[in-house]
Parts: C-alpha cells; sequence; structure tokens
C-alpha cells in the first residue's frame, strides 16, 4: 500500500483536469498530481482529430490532440506528477483516494480534491429502442475512438439516430472515410448538437437530416440487418404510414452525455438531477469541503475553450481557499430556463453564470431577480438548448445579505 | 469415429447440468451446442430465481425438483464458488380479494413441504420494504437468486476439467437411430453414441422429430424484461412478487434483486410463433414499467441500463391453459434417447435434481461407477469483491490484476484474461461478459470493449474480423480502415 500527501489531487487528465491542475500549480500549489485510468494523457481529446479546438482561447483552431498536447506540456513544465493506468475506486470524506495500479493499492491524502472524471455517453437503453439485440449498434464516441484511435471500422452501410454533436461529427469522419452513411435522425423538431456543426459536417457533404423521425425497430438477431424508421408528430406518437425499413449493417447513437459521477455520489456528494452533476457554489466547491468538481463531469459544455476556462478557475479555487462566508443563496432556474449554475453563491463579487435554455426561441429577454428585484436583463435575439449562455454579474453584499434566492427567467 | 456412451444436445443450464453429474462417473460423454459458448438459449434470459415450491401443483415432476433442487443449491453454490443469496420473496395481496390467492398458495407450499412460509401484514412488511404499500403478503423465506448464466458456465466447465467433450459451434442436424444406438451428424461431422440425451430447451421437438413423429408440440411463450442500475440497488430488499395471474401459467411481473444489485423487471407473458424471435418491444417495454410502478411506485423511469428477453417452452397453448408439467423420460418407441421436454420455469431451479434423475435413468444401462480422479474447480471470488489486503497480493502476484479495465464493474485486466483462457475455449464478447461481467455494467461496454479487443488480439492472436458478440454471425467489426504500413 503506498501512502502519499498531496496538495491537490486531480481525477481525470482531459482537458478540464489538465486546465485545473496547471493553474493550480500557476496559484501557487506545490504537488499537484493527476490520476487517470487510461494510459494516455488527455481524456477523450487524442480522439477528436477533428479541427475546431482553441478557437476561442488562442486564436488557432487546432485539432483535439494539438490542443491537448499544449496543456500536456504545460503541465510537464510546471512538474505536475501523473499517475496513468490507475483507476481511483474511492474518494472518502475525508478527501483520501483510493486508487489501483499495476504496482499496488494507493492512499492519496488531498487538502483539495478536483473531479474532472468527463463523461459518458448515454446507451441504446436510456431511450428504450426496441427490437432484437445484434451486434453493430454502437454509441457514436465509441465508433469514434475504434476509427480515430484504433484504426478499425464497424461497418460499412451507417444510420445514425440522435443529432448530438458526436453524432454530427461521425457522420462527417465515416463519409470521409468513404463508407455509406444513410442519414441521421433526429426526434425532436431541431438539432440537439451545435446549429454549425449541422452545417459543417452535414450539410457540406449532403448527409440527410430527418427531423422529428426515429428509429422503432431494430432487426438482425446477429448482426444488424435493417432499422424500420418512422416520423414522429407533436405528441411522439408515430405518424401512421410513415414507417419504412432502411437496410444497414451499423447503428450509430448520439443521444447526447451523462457526466460522470460514480465517484462522487459514493462519496456523498450532492447531484442535481438535471445536469447529472455535482451541486456546486460559486467556486465550483461541491458539498464536501475541499472537493470541487470542473469540465464535463459538472455540465456538458459546448465547446472544450469554455470547458478550460473554468476549469482554470476551479484549479485557482482549489488553491486559494475561500473563506466561506455564512450566508448563502440559492440561484434557481425559472421560466424556460433549464438550468443554472452555480447553484448556491455564498460570497460577493463578480460571479461568472452558466445556463441552458429549455427550447429555441428568438426575441427573448433574459432576466435575474434577486427575490423580488430585477438585477439583470438582456435582450437576445436568439437562444437554443445546444448554445450555452454565459454571463458574468456582480452579486453584491445587499443581495447576498438580503437574498435567499436568485431566479432566472426567459421572457418571449 | 469415437462412439461415446452418452450424447447431449444442448448446452443449456439442463445439458450442463447432466453433463457435470455424468462426468463424475466413469463414461463418456458428448455435448452438443450450435452456439459459440454454453448457456446461449433460455438458460441466459430468465429471471435467475430459484424458486421454493410454492408455485407448482403437488404432485407434479415440477413441483418435485423444483423443491428436490432447491435443497441442492446452498451445497452446490459453496462447492463450485458461483454466487448465491436467500433474498427470500414477498407475494403480495393489494387487498383482501388478492388475500385469497395467498391463501391458495400456502397450501401448495405445504403440500410440497415448503418451509418457514408467513403471513405478514401490510405494516410488517413495510417495515421490511419501505418502498412497498400492500395489504398483506406471504413471506416465502426459501427463495433466492443466482446468475444463471455463471451457475451454466461452471457446471460446465466443471464437466470438462472431468473429460466431458463439450463441441460448441455444433449443430445437431440429423439423427439415426441403429441397433447399437445412435448415429449423429452435425455441421462438424458425424458422431455415435448409445444414449441419446435430448436437452434441446424450444428445440426439443425439432430434435424428437429427427427420430420419430413427435407426441407433443411447443408453443413458445417470450417473456421481456428491463434491467435497472445499480444506483437504485436499494429500492428492495426481497424479491416482489404480485398474486399470479390467473392464467397462462406464469407468475407475473415481478420485481427481482440480481445478484449484481440490479434490478430485474420482468417477465411479460406473450405467446409467438418463432422461437428464436427474442425481441423486446416498445409496448411490453412500457407495460412492465407500469406494472412495476404499480408495485413499487418509486421506480425510476430513467435508469433502465439494458433489456432483453427470453422464451418459455411450453407445451400447451393458451387456449389449453398454459400450464403442463416436465416430460422427462426415454422414449417408448426409441430405446436409448432420453427426452427432456417443455423445461420452462422452474428448470433453473430444478436443473440439478434433474439431472439426477437423468443419471438414474441412464443407470439403467451402465453400472455407473465414481471417478476416482474427480476434481472440482471452485470459482474463485471478483477482485473488486475483496479486501483491500487481499487485493493487494493479488497485484503482486499478477500485476494485470492492478489493472482496472470495466469501469462500471471494477473488472481487472487479469480476470478478463482468465475468462478468455475458459477450459471450453468460448473466445465472444459474451463469453467474457458472462464469465467475469466486464460491459455488463450501466455504460454497457463503452469503455472496456477497446480493453477487450486489445487483449483478444495481443494475448489470444485474434483477428478483428474474427471478433463476435455473441453468435456465430455477429461480427463486431469490417476490418481495418487503413493498411498498416510494416
Ligand atoms: C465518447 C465521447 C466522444 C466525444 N467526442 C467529442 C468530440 O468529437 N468533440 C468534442 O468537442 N467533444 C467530444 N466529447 C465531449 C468530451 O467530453 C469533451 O470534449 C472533453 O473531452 C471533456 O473534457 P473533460 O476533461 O471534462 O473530460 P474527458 O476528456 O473525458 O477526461 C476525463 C478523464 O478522466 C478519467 N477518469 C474518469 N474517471 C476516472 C477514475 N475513476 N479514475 C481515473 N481516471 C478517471 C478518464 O479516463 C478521462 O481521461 C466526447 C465525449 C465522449 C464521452
Ligand atoms: C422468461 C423466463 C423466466 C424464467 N425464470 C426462471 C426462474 O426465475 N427460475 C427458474 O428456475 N427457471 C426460470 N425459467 C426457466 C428456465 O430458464 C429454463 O427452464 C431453463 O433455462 C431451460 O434450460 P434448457 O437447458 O432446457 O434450455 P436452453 O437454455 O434453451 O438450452 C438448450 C440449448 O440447446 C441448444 N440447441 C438447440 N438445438 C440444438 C441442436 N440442434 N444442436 C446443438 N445444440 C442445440 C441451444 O443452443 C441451447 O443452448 C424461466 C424461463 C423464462 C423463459
Amino acid at each position: 500500500m503506498t501512502n502519499e500527501n498531496v496538495d491537490v489531487a486531480v481525477i481525470g487528465s482531459g482537458p478540464a483536469g489538465l486546465a485545473a491542475a496547471v493553474s493550480a500549480k500557476e496559484n501557487g500549489a506545490n504537488y499537484v498530481v493527476i490520476i487517470d485510468r487510461n494510459s494516455w494523457k488527455g481524456g477523450i481529446l487524442p480522439q477528436c482529430i477533428h479541427d475546431g479546438f482553441g478557437l476561442e482561447e488562442t486564436g488557432n483552431s487546432m485539432t483535439g490532440p494539438e490542443y491537448i498536447q499544449m496543456y500536456i506540456d504545460d503541465a510537464k513544465k510546471h512538474n505536475i506528477d501523473f499517475l496513468t493506468e490507475t483507476m481511483v475506486i474511492n474518494i472518502d470524506k475525508n478527501k483520501t483516494i483510493t486508487a489501483v495500479n499495476k504496482n499496488g493499492i494507493y492512499k492519496i491524502n488531498a487538502e483539495s480534491i478536483i473531479l474532472s472524471m468527463g463523461c459518458r455517453e448515454k446507451t441504446r437503453w436510456n431511450i428504450m429502442v426496441p427490437g432484437d439485440r445484434p451486434s453493430g449498434i454502437y454509441t457514436a464516441g465509441v465508433a469514434q475512438a475504434f476509427i480515430n484511435l484504433y484504426n478499425i471500422i464497424p461497418g460499412k452501410n451507417i444510420v445514425i439516430l440522435g443529432s448530438g454533436d458526436v453524432g454530427l461529427i461521425m457522420a462527417r469522419r465515416l463519409k470521409l472515410e468513404g463508407l455509406n452513411v444513410l442519414g441521421v435522425l433526429e426526434i425532436l423538431p431541431h438539432a440537439s448538437g451545435l446549429p454549425r456543426n449541422v452545417v459543417q459536417c452535414l450539410d457540406d457533404y449532403e448527409i440527410p437530416l430527418y427531423l422529428n423521425h426515429t428509429v422503432t425497430h431494430i432487426d438482425g438477431r446477429e448482426r444488424l440487418e435493417s432499422v424500420t424508421i418512422a416520423q414522429i408528430d407533436n405528441k411522439k406518437n408515430i405518424v401512421k404510414g410513415s414507417e419504412k425499413k432502411i437496410k444497414c449493417d451499423t447503428l450509430l447513437l448520439s443521444f447526447g452525455l451523462i457526466p460522470e459521477n460514480e465517484l462522487s455520489k459514493d462519496a456523498g456528494i450532492k447531484i442535481d438531477n438535471i445536469t447529472g452533476g455535482p451541486v456546486v457554489d460559486q467556486t465550483y466547491e461541491t458539498n464536501i469541503p475541499g472537493i470541487y468538481a470542473c469540465g464535463n463531469c459538472l455540465q456538458v459544455y459546448d465547446t472544450v475553450d469554455v470547458l478550460s476556462k473554468s476549469a482554470k478557475l476551479v484549479g485557482k479555487n482549489a488553491v486559494v481557499k475561500l473563506i466561506k462566508n455564512k450566508k448563502s443563496i440559492f440561484v434557481k432556474p425559472g421560466k424556460n430556463i433549464r438550468y443554472v449554475i452555480p447553484q448556491i453563491i455564498n460570497k460577493k463579487g463578480l460571479i461568472n453564470f452558466t445556463m441552458r435554455v429549455n427550447k429555441p426561441a428568438q426575441n427573448v429577454t433574459l432576466k435575474i431577480k434577486a427575490d423580488e428585484k430585477e438585477i439583470y436583463k438582456k435582450k437576445q435575439r436568439w437562444v437554443n438548448p445546444a448554445n450555452m449562455i454565459e454571463l458574468t454579474l456582480e452579486i453584491t453584499h445587499e443581495i447576498l445579505k438580503k437574498g435567499k434566492t436568485l431566479v432566472v427567467n426567459l421572457h418571449e | 469415429m469415437k462412439n461415446f456412451h452418452v450424447a447431449i444436445i444442448g448446452g443449456g443450464v439442463i445439458g450442463s447440468a447432466i453433463a457435470w453429474e455424468l462426468s463424475k462417473y466413469k463414461l463418456d460423454v458428448v455435448v452438443f451446442e450450435k452456439g459459440l459458448d454454453v448457456c446461449s438459449g433460455t438458460s441466459k434470459a430468465n429471471s435467475g430465481v430459484i424458486h421454493s415450491g410454492i408455485n407448482s401443483t403437488p404432485g407434479t415432476l415440477k413441483a418435485r425438483f423444483c423443491v428436490e433442487g432447491n435443497k441442492m443449491f446452498t451445497d452446490l453454490a459453496e462447492k463450485l464458488g458461483f454466487s448465491l443469496k436467500w433474498t427470500g420473496k414477498y407475494v403480495i395481496a393489494k387487498n383482501p380479494l388478492e388475500s385469497q390467492e395467498i391463501d391458495r398458495l400456502i397450501k401448495v407450499g405445504k403440500k410440497n413441504n415448503v418451509l418457514g412460509l408467513e403471513i405478514h401484514t401490510g405494516a410488517v412488511v413495510k417495515k421490511r420494504e419501505s418502498n412497498l404499500s400492500c395489504f398483506e403478503a406471504l413471506w416465502v423465506p426459501t427463495a433466492g437468486v443466482i446468475l444463471p448464466y455463471e451457475f451454466t458456465i461452471v457446471l460446465a466447465e466443471n464437466a470438462v476439467k472431468n473429460n466431458v467433450n463439450f463441441l460448441l459451434e455444433t449443430k445437431v442436424t440429423n439423427i439415426k437411430k441403429y441397433e447399437k444406438g445412435f448415429k449423429i451428424e452435425t455441421n462438424k461431422g458425424v458422431f455415435s453414441s448409445n444414449i441419446l440425451i435430448n436437452s434441446g430447451g424450444l428445440s426439443c421437438r425439432e430434435i424428437v422429430s429427427m427420430v420419430e413423429k413427435p407426441d407433443f408440440k411447443v408453443y413458445p411463450c417470450r417473456g421481456e424484461y428491463l434491467v435497472l442500475d445499480k444506483n437504485y440497488s436499494n429500492l428492495i430488499n426481497s424479491m416482489i412478487y404480485p398474486v399470479p395471474p390467473a392464467k397462462l401459467g406464469v407468475l407475473g411481473v415481478h420485481i427481482t434483486p440480481t445478484i449484481e444489485g440490479n434490478i430485474l423487471i420482468g417477465p411479460s407473458a406473450e405467446f409467438i410463433d418463432d422461437p428464436d424471435d427474442k425481441k423486446t418491444t416498445l409496448h411490453m417495454m412500457k407495460t412492465l414499467l407500469k406494472e412495476a410502478k404499480e408495485i413499487i411506485p418509486s421506480i425510476p423511469e430513467n435508469a433502465i441500463i439494458s433489456a432483453y428477453s427470453g422464451i418459455r417452452c411450453k407445451l400447451l397453448s393458451p387456449q389449453q391453459s398454459g400450464i403442463a408439467d416436465y416430460r422427462i423420460e426415454e422414449s417408448k418407441r426409441t430405446p436409448g434417447l432420453i427426452n427432456l421436454l417443455g423445461i420452462e420455469s422452474p428448470g433453473l431451479t430444478s436443473a440439478p435434481a434433474i439431472a439426477k434423475e437423468v443419471t438414474k435413468l441412464i443407470s439403467k444401462f451402465y453400472n455407473l461407477e465414481f471417478k476416482k480422479d474427480f476434481k472440482i474447480i471452485k470459482k474463485q471470488p471478483r477482485f473488486s469483491n475483496l479486501k483491500e489486503n487481499q487485493q493487494f497480493n493479488l497485484i503482486k502476484k499478477d500485476e494485470k490484476y492492478g489493472r482496472i479495465i470495466c469501469r462500471c464493474e471494477q473488472i481487472t485486466e487479469a480476470e478478463v484474461i482468465k475468462a478468455l483462457s475458459n477450459l471450453l475455449h468460448a473466445r465472444s464478447i459474451s463469453s467474457v461478459q458472462y464469465r467475469c461481467r466486464a460491459g455488463m455494467g450501466r455504460c454497457q461496454g463503452g469503455f472496456c470493449t477497446q480493453h477487450l479487443l486489445r487483449i483478444m488480439q495481443e494475448k489470444f492472436g485474434m483477428k478483428i474480423d474474427e471478433i463476435k458478440m455473441k453468435s456465430p454471425d455477429s461480427y463486431l467489426f469490417t476490418g481495418y480502415n487503413r493498411e498498416l504500413k510494416k
């Protein structure tokens, strides 16, 4: 058994973990360790070989591997320690991490822990697609790993169900490899991925997007043989007569991502039912003092640039231990708002809010009320659930002292 | 051509239990299984319940083998190392009318010598099962759960250890009776045996018809299930059953805690034409969830990690009540042919007792003599269930125990290698899943599949297009994307 004491332990070496670790180091932490179960550093990014990363952050558009190399180099420069091929199996309330690798079992006692475990994809059963259970059904991100990291082709005639970003990116990727991408189906009346990905990954490659469509049946006792697709009306019922069979050997699923928080739950960290990530205050600290969360295990971000930016803040906070103000107020999603982060504020100052709306809309007004008083108002030409809204707002001592809740509303 | 004393068709729980029982004696035994692995049929897709015997009509073979089998499990689990948990079960009455049904079950249970039956008031039930509201319930302490595939595999591998031949991917296509025995034609060649055991499950009629005209029919009846995430394991402590529906000879949609901490909801009951049609349907998935919520309202809707179905082998149609007894007998027209027909629930529970019965039938042909060198391989506990110092010692012995490659179930590389080195040489993805559970958790293989592929290729020399999910044509990949430069 190996025992170690560290200032900051970071779980996950994806962009969030790396950015947080570097920032913790820059802000004065002595001993920072990053633990990752993969043999490589960088989390999901080495498999994201498309470009577009880093544009907001650096002005250059990079591929995922290029972007993450920047952070890996930074981490090395700062003498951050890595434990790879190491699985964290437990975190306890006293901030002791239990991890396993081929050298044995580690007990790591940390002053602060940063959770950056990323996310996983929803599977066929998260949305209950009925039918046979053949091979040839993959989540889009798993197929991405096979083709980009392992040089393996899952199949030749492909249907993609769900229009999440990873699915859109994979549609283009498979097409570029000369495979037959038959179309992308989306049950909602709008794509769930970013509008720019719909244009760049589907439209530019003439891959059809079928909105209001879903797969109603999967056929194939051994390998996938066909899927039955159908149009869906606004009550989510199948439009009669619209069902048709499409022959294919592969079905990719892109239903979206679920923050990976099994470790957090076991440790007793409170999870927000909507985001799937921990409930955090404005420093991104969870209900267990000294444990922070960032990256896609906190909420699913639109772009890695924004994710890294906030992860840096978290790295800083984990070092500069803020003295907690006793009084705290709760932030609540109101009309047409799905969620808001942070969910709790307990210190005055400039607070960075991130949130998502429930459905696409145009010419709307975003308003924030502290109890009955309006403290923020801004017109938005358009909003979309796929596009996270970010804003910074001064939360004064007065608001903190008087208020109980802060509610964010979107008015038509 | 080698002649076997006994040939068994079907490597389900019944065929495997018989094979293991016979492997104790000096006999040459062969098992033909058309799947890539044993337990490819009904035996892997059921509730995994060790039934007590309160549901089977007194005096039937079902009642007898169920009660006998039930009593054998504690000892078997201890010896062979498979998991078994006596969770007990509640059959709940929602109102006084349903209580009459409970009185009937108690009478049946008492006649079948089921011990420990008690009636609990709604208040007592609430204390033990806080999420459950009912008028009263029957408490059945002698009901338990196992992992049906683990049990079948352990039996089959132990049989192999004692020199039974298991031929996988070997489908029996025709049988010829000659005076001394049987010529058995398969896709892998012709074999011969003196005694032939038909434990082909749903194919039992097809197999009989290769030898003689069957005097029965099979009515397949599909049962669908939902599997819930382990996070909800504390919803229930024991199995929760409704009072059985009045028809079809099934037990109704029940809620079963599994050994692994998942919860099963099901099964439905639907007569179908095609015995291989193991699909799941949206209609049934919704119905199952609805019926489960009528029993436990707090069952979450968004916690499903998998769904599957299994097919009951019924000998009577729904119009004929659907309830028939097992037929376990030597054919009157074809001496030496031992048929196991209509082995539906509680077939899993009955398997060890049925195997003893079949051995008795065989003892009429041979003077059975025990092997002196009979061996038992006991399944070792999983790494994640060990104490920290035991885990540490394992890693020191083999560093591959320190590489956890299944994130949801925390299965190590060493365990995957062990699973792939099985005595049956079964090497599909599901062979690994059923032996060590990698890939059976909430992400359904999203993380570990890449590691399984690496191990299969590097350690076992398998080619990427030879890797199958579960059956001969269930290939996973069409090949490499680009040719690698030398
Ligand atoms: C399969 C998949 C495909 C994706 N494809 C794209 C894409 O094409 N483009 C895009 O922009 N975004 C994609 N994403 C979104 C992706 O999550 C983000 O781009 C980004 O990588 C998130 O950064 P992160 O640091 O939060 O998480 P990650 O990059 O996922 O990093 C988390 C790290 O934590 C490690 N970890 C988790 N739990 C443990 C533990 N218990 N012990 C040790 N280590 C642990 C993981 O191994 C991983 O390395 C994808 C996501 C998934 C799941
Ligand atoms: C929905 C459902 C729930 C159930 N729940 C329970 C329960 O909780 N408890 C309980 O005790 N019982 C339960 N049962 C019953 C139990 O599952 C069965 O009785 C048992 O699995 C039957 O085993 P078997 O070996 O006869 O059949 P199978 O497992 O189907 O085995 C037959 C094997 O024969 C092979 N085969 C067929 N034809 C050929 C051929 N020509 N050549 C070579 N191989 C061939 C098949 O591939 C198959 O592997 C349930 C059943 C169902 C359907």
